[in-house]
């Protein structure tokens, strides 16, 4: 493993990349090298990322809950037989969108990706995640002040969680 | 080393599709090697486009998005020939950037 693949990498960047690795080789948590980046990383969701439970996740990502609603539109396949890539997409109608997050219920961590959309840009995404086993995908979207959410079970064959 | 990201943008009217595609190993933390020892957490945290000087999409990511990351989106107020900036930053500090030409 190298920790300077980046193409311009400082000096300092360098320098945190070995640190962190120390720290891993030691038998660290998993999220152990995360803190390091906080505070140059002001507005990426560290404490939302670790809670394990999609609840918790949710509440401390957006410190409140959603409604269902059939405005949010959640594509996801009904078998994946790898859940090591899952396409997952979202779209909806509702208006002022500024942020779509998704989350899969039973992995270690709930929260998968979080997405912030600025004005001007459509509400529309898609991506692929993993998945540990079958079990619940929710998008929400944060439109106007308000979240709304929409689940789909995905069936998972294989799990992408290694282990 | 050839950059990580390739960024496809298309303009279809008002309209900028943009499809991404990241070489990275989005290692999670909780898988072992051959040797039965875990693999550290590794992985992309946040990835950002700009369009002249402003954000246009901002993606925030944990573990559970797949190795060599895929996402599409669209945005509205670009032209043919216009540039587009990709750049990412991972939990170790990495970071990769390139400037692709909305086609």
């Amino acid at each position: 493993m190298t920790t300077r693949t980046g193409p311009h990498p400082t000096r300092r960047l360098i320098l945190q990349g070995a640190a962190s690795v120390a720290l891993l080789g030691l038998g660290n948590l998993p999220f152990g090298a995360a803190p390091a980046r906080a505070a140059a990383n002001d507005k990426y969701p560290e404490e939302a990322f670790k809670q394990k439970r999609e609840a918790d996740a949710i509440k401390s990502l957006y410190g409140r809950t959603a409604e269902p609603s059939d405005k949010v539109k959640l594509d996801a396949p009904e078998i994946a037989e790898n859940g090591g890539v899952v396409p997952i997409s979202v779209t909806t109608t509702l208006d002022k969108v500024t942020s779509i997050s998704f989350f899969v219920a039973e992995n270690p961590n709930a929260l998968a990706a979080s997405y912030r959309i600025p004005d001007g840009t459509i509400p529309s995404v898609a991506n692929r995640l993993k998945m540990a086993k079958t079990t619940n995908v929710t998008a929400i979207v944060e439109a106007d002040g308000k979240l709304y959410r929409a689940t789909k079970e995905v069936k998972v064959t294989v799990g992408g969680c290694g282990g | 080393m050839a950059s990580s990201i390739r960024v496809r943008a298309t303009a279809n009217g008002d309209i900028t599709e943009v499809q991404t595609l990241i070489q990275h190993p989005m290692d999670t933390g909780f898988v072992k090697d051959a040797k039965g020892e875990l693999i550290p957490a590794h992985f992309i945290q946040e990835l950002k486009f700009e369009y002249n000087g402003k954000d246009v999409f901002v993606a925030d990511w944990g573990t559970a998005v797949s190795k060599d990351p895929y996402v599409k989106f669209s945005f509205k107020g670009a032209k043919k020939g216009d540039d587009l900036k990709v750049s990412w930053t991972d939990n170790k500090g990495k970071s990769d950037t390139t400037t692709a030409k909305i086609s």
